[in-house]
Parts: C-alpha cells; structure tokens; sequence
C-alpha cells in the first residue's frame, strides 16, 4: 500500500510541476483538454460502469454545463456568475437535467435506454442551435467571462486550467472511489448484476438509477464550465454524438468500471486525438506531403482501437476485477474447489 | 396473530388462473412448508407475498399490516426476504459485498454519505462488514469472503443466498427450493442450517421437492395443485392425505 502511495504521491508531484517545467503552452493546453475528458470519463463510469445503464447521450450534459457557463458568466444576458460559483451551479444544473433524463427512462433496459439516451444526446445540441434568441444559434456564445483569482485574471494560458482540471480530477477520483465502496455503490453493482434481485434486498431501483445519472451528470456539468471558460466559446456542434462515443470509447479502451483504466483510456484517446494526429499532419506538411491530413483518419483510427480491443483484450487496458473475470470465463475458486473437493471425499469414506 | 396472513387471494394471467382463492395464515417461529406437483403455483404465491406480482384479488397482511400496493423494495425493509428457485445472486461480486448489499434496506448512508465517507458512514461499514462476516460464518462460509458469488461451488451458492437474504434480519425468510441441485450430504447440512435460523428468531417459509427434507424439517405443510390448497396440517397428516396422494401420484382408479 506505501509503494503505491509513494506512486501516486511522484505522479501528482509531476503533475503539479509539469507546467513549469515546459514552457510550451501548446502541450500544457493539450493536457488541460485531456483533463476535461478524464473528467468527462470518470463520470461517465458511474452511469455505465458502475450501475451498467448504457448512456450514449453523455455529451448532452457536457453541452449544458459549457452552455450554462456561457449564459450566466457573460455579456449574453448582461450576468456574471463568478467562474468559482458556476463550478459548484453547473453540477447541479447538470445533475437536474440527469434525473429529466433518467425518469422517463428507467423503464427501460439495455438497448431500450441507450436508443432513449442517443436521443437525449441529439435533442440538447439541437435545442441550443435552435433556440437562437438565447443561445446566438450556430455561432454560438463567445466572450465568456474569464475566470480570476485572487484578482488574478486566467488570461490566455492554459497553465491555470490545467491547475483548476487537476484538482477537479483529483476530487473527482476521491469522489468516485468513495461511491464505489458505500451503499450506493454496491447498490449500482447489484443493479447492473440483477435487477430483480436488488429489489429483494430492499434497493430502490427507481432511486437508485436516477443517482447515477445525477451524480455522473454532475461530472460533466463541471467539465463543461472549465472547457467553455477555457476555449472562450461554446457553440452546438461541440457537443454531438461523436463526442458521447469518444467518452464512451475512452472507458471501453481503458476498462469501464476501473477508475484508474477510465483515466489512462481518455488520457491515450485525447493525445491521438489532440497530440498525435495534428503533430503528425505538420510534420507530414514540414516535409512536404502538403495534401495530408491525418486528423480525418481519427474515427477510423478509433475504430480500429475498438476492434482490436475487442478481439484482443475486450475488458480494456486495466480492467476491473468483475469485468476481467466476465470475459475470461471464470473457473471454480482453485481453494475452495479443492476444499469441497476434500470434504466430499471425506464422506465417501 | 399470525406473522402472515394470505386471505383469499387470486393471482390470473390473463385466462390462466396460477393461484386460487388462496387462505392460509403462517405463525410466527417456526418451519413451515409448501409443496405441491410442478406448475402448482407455489412460486407464483412467493412472488406475490414479494410483491413481483400484485393479486388479482385478496389480501396478503404481514406482521398486522397490509402489504397491498407497496413495492418490492418495501416489502423487503419490512422483514420479508427470499432466496430464489434459481440462484439469483451478484455473480460479480464477492461472496462478502453479497452479504453486504443484503443488509441494504437496515442501512442509513445516504447519497452524501456515500459520496463523502462521513464519520457515521465509515462506523456503519464497519458494523455492516463485521456483521456480514458473521453470517458467513454462520452459513459456513467464512473462507469464501473474497471470492466472486459466481466461482463458488453450486452448493456454497445455496448457503450464500440465505446468508444475504438472513442480512437484512428478516421476520420472515422465503427459501424457493432450497434443496434443488443438492447433494445428500449438502442435504443434511441445509436441514440443520435452516434449524439454526429457526432458533435464531426467523420464521421459516419454504417450497421444496424433496419430500424427505420437508418432513424432516417442517412443523407444518400446505399442499397446492392447480392454485388451490388441497390440504394443511402436519407432514404425517398430509402424507396421509387422499388427495394429496392424488395429486401426486394419480387416481388409484387410473382417471387422473
């Protein structure tokens, strides 16, 4: 346990001081996008990872955490909620619209819910377009309050949402490992094992699933402040399907249900999407090979990622413990195979 | 006054009538058993006193009260808990959490208790676990704690089930065939441990097959066929019984 610590306690300590070791904004600022993804990824796992209700309509909540930043901290109505007041109104905001989401759901299981949860994700982006006198339509709203502190303006480093990302993503950690090992927690597994069963042991299903799409709403309602007051825009195309199936897929490559492997999934997502792919393109472009864009190559590259995980390692790069154990057909417990092994036995004779 | 109480109570799926006008009261602290040939209904009657089904009509009173229109989820934090003809337990979760997540409904931590461990939350975990060892302990079961419920041995299965249904402490525990799959030896294991949770307090409702376990352990039997109860009373009165005889062996004229 103290090794792992003294793991954990290096990787933040690099963390916090990566920053100032390279001073090249560009690879602060890809990390600070990666940071919003993680975040966006870690609550994600609660919905589909923890309680197993299959959301394909994640990006909606991300949509209205970026765009409830940019109408209440902006000259959109002439209001300026302070960025460090939206931090705790946008989960909030986020996890209502979570239960809207998950009432009229919980009906419905497996395919039923994902069809009604890739509709939600449809109808967010589109209402914002469509509601132009509020929302500015395709154009979107730009700028958004800059966050400040201690009288400190961010300006336009990414360094201070980096900073901000970090410490979100810790308590982030911190609050999903929490849930996972509490009442609730087991209450999810138990869900996503056997509904009926969980009924029997007094859960509240009803109750039970709407938390998990509140609390994984809230998640993303905070990466959407950060990203929006970041990126100083937000606009409806930031936020379709594509973006609901990156998140999804960054569980499915790391390990859905594994804290650990969600984060090491959308942090390797984010750097082919944002890193690998358009440094490539320049330096295919430095070289000559002016007509190249490999960024068009992303969703077939992710494609190719999921299938070969598929074939290869289906319960993701670090998988948890159940999902491991679901796709290698389990044998008996070697132990306890052979102490009931020895016990029939012992009455044969 | 009877712990519970079944009072002409119907179940019909549509044409099919599975339970008939059902009467029955069951006492509080003992063993008492429901058999009856395949299709007799007899899970149907569980899965209405758990409220998987409502009645069609009749009414079901537990320990004084009713439990007309409350959910299933209700009908467990009231003291009713089961196990089930096939095994239904978290297949991926360990032997111990199964235990655990069976004590839900005695349980206090709300979201925020979860999402923050508080202090309160952290002692009840503790209490929960400690308790959940027990009763693993209790069903002989106190090596298998970190096992998946899925990688033990079918009959270890058996014994978790009671223990995550015994987690709650129910007034009333339902076992659906507790027997199924059994071997002589597990038999004779699963007659005492269902003795040792009748001396705990519990009173005992189960279905069975095997007829040896049910008048070996029962104090009392009902008999159903074709929904309808056919006879009651003591295992030696029932074997005795013509149309329980009937039912299960056919006319002696041959016109079953």
């Amino acid at each position: 346990m103290t090794r792992r610590h003294a793991a954990l306690g290096l990787l933040g300590l690099g963390l916090v001081g990566y920053p100032l070791l390279d001073r090249n904004n560009s690879h602060v600022d890809f990390l600070a996008n990666a940071g919003a993804f993680i975040l966006l990824a870690l609550g994600l796992n609660i919905v589909v990872g923890f309680a197993g209700l299959l959301d394909l309509g994640y990006a909606a909540f991300f949509a209205i955490g970026s765009y409830s930043y940019a109408m209440l901290a902006s000259q959109q109505f002439g209001i300026h909620v302070p960025f460090w007041l939206m931090l705790l109104i946008a989960p909030v905001v986020a996890a209502l619209f979570g239960l809207l989401l998950g009432a009229p759901t919980l009906r419905l299981r497996g395919d039923y819910l994902a069809i009604v949860t890739l509709g939600f994700g449809e109808i967010v982006p589109q209402t914002f377009l469509n509601l132009s006198q509020y929302t500015n339509g395709p154009n979107g709203i730009s700028s958004l309050d800059q966050p400040s502190l201690f009288g400190h303006a961010f300006g336009f480093s990414a360094t201070p949402y980096y900073y901000v990302l970090l410490g979100l993503i810790a308590l982030g950690i911190l609050a999903a490992r929490n849930l996972q090992n509490s009442r609730l927690g087991r209450a999810w597994m138990a869900i996503r094992e056997d509904e009926l069963a969980a009924r029997h042991m007094g859960i509240n299903t009803t109750a039970t699933k709407l938390a998990a799409f509140a609390l994984g709403a809230s998640f993303s309602g905070l990466a959407g402040v950060v990203y929006a007051a970041k990126l100083d825009l937000v606009s409806p195309d930031e936020f379709g399907f594509n973006v609901s199936v990156l998140v999804l897929s960054m569980l499915v490559l790391g390990g859905m249900g594994n804290i650990w492997g969600v984060i090491v999934g959308s942090f390797v997502l984010s750097f082919i999407n944002s890193f690998l792919l358009p440094q490539s393109t320049s330096l295919a472009h430095a070289a000559g090979f002016v007509n190249v864009d490999f960024t068009n190559y992303r969703f077939m590259l992710y494609g190719v990622i999921l299938v070969t995980m598929m074939l290869f390692r289906p319960e993701g790069l670090i998988p948890s413990r159940q999902r491991a154990a679901e796709f290698h057909e389990a044998i008996l417990d070697p132990a306890l195979a052979a102490q009931e092994q020895s016990e029939y036995e012992g009455v044969a004779r | 006054m009877a712990l519970l109480a079944l009072d002409n109570v119907t179940k019909a799926f549509g044409g099919l009538v599975a339970v008939k006008e059902l009467t029955f009261e069951l006492d509080a602290g003992g063993i008492a058993a429901m058999i009856g040939p395949n299709g007799a209904g007899k899970s149907t009657v569980f899965n209405l006193i758990t409220g998987i089904y409502a009645p069609s009509s009749g009414s079901i009173d537990f320990d004084g009260r009713s439990l007309r229109g409350l959910r299933t989820n209700r009908i467990a934090a009231r003291g009713i808990a089961r196990t089930f003809q096939n095994i239904r337990l978290f297949a991926f979760m360990s032997a111990l959490d199964n235990v655990m997540t069976g004590r839900h409904a005695r349980m206090g931590a709300s979201m925020f208790d979860s999402l923050l461990h508080t202090p309160r939350q952290r002692a009840e975990e503790r209490r929960v676990r400690e308790r959940a060892r027990e009763l693993l302990k209790f069903v002989d079961l106190e090596r298998a704690g970190a096992s998946y419920a899925r990688n033990l041995p079918y009959g270890s299965q058996r014994r978790l089930e009671i223990a995550r249904a015994l987690a709650s402490d129910p007034k009333l525990l339902l076992l659906d065939e507790p027997a199924a799959g059994m071997n002589p030896r597990e038999k004779d294991e699963l007659i005492a441990l269902i003795g040792r949770i009748r001396d705990s307090g519990v009173t005992v409702f189960l279905i069975e097959h095997d007829m040896n376990l049910v008048m070996n352990v029962s104090e009392r039997v009902t008999v159903l066929d074709h929904g309808e109860k056919i006879a009651e009373g003591s295992p030696d009165a029932v074997r005795r019984d013509e149309r329980v005889i009937e039912a299960y062996l056919g006319r002696a004229d041959g016109a079953a």
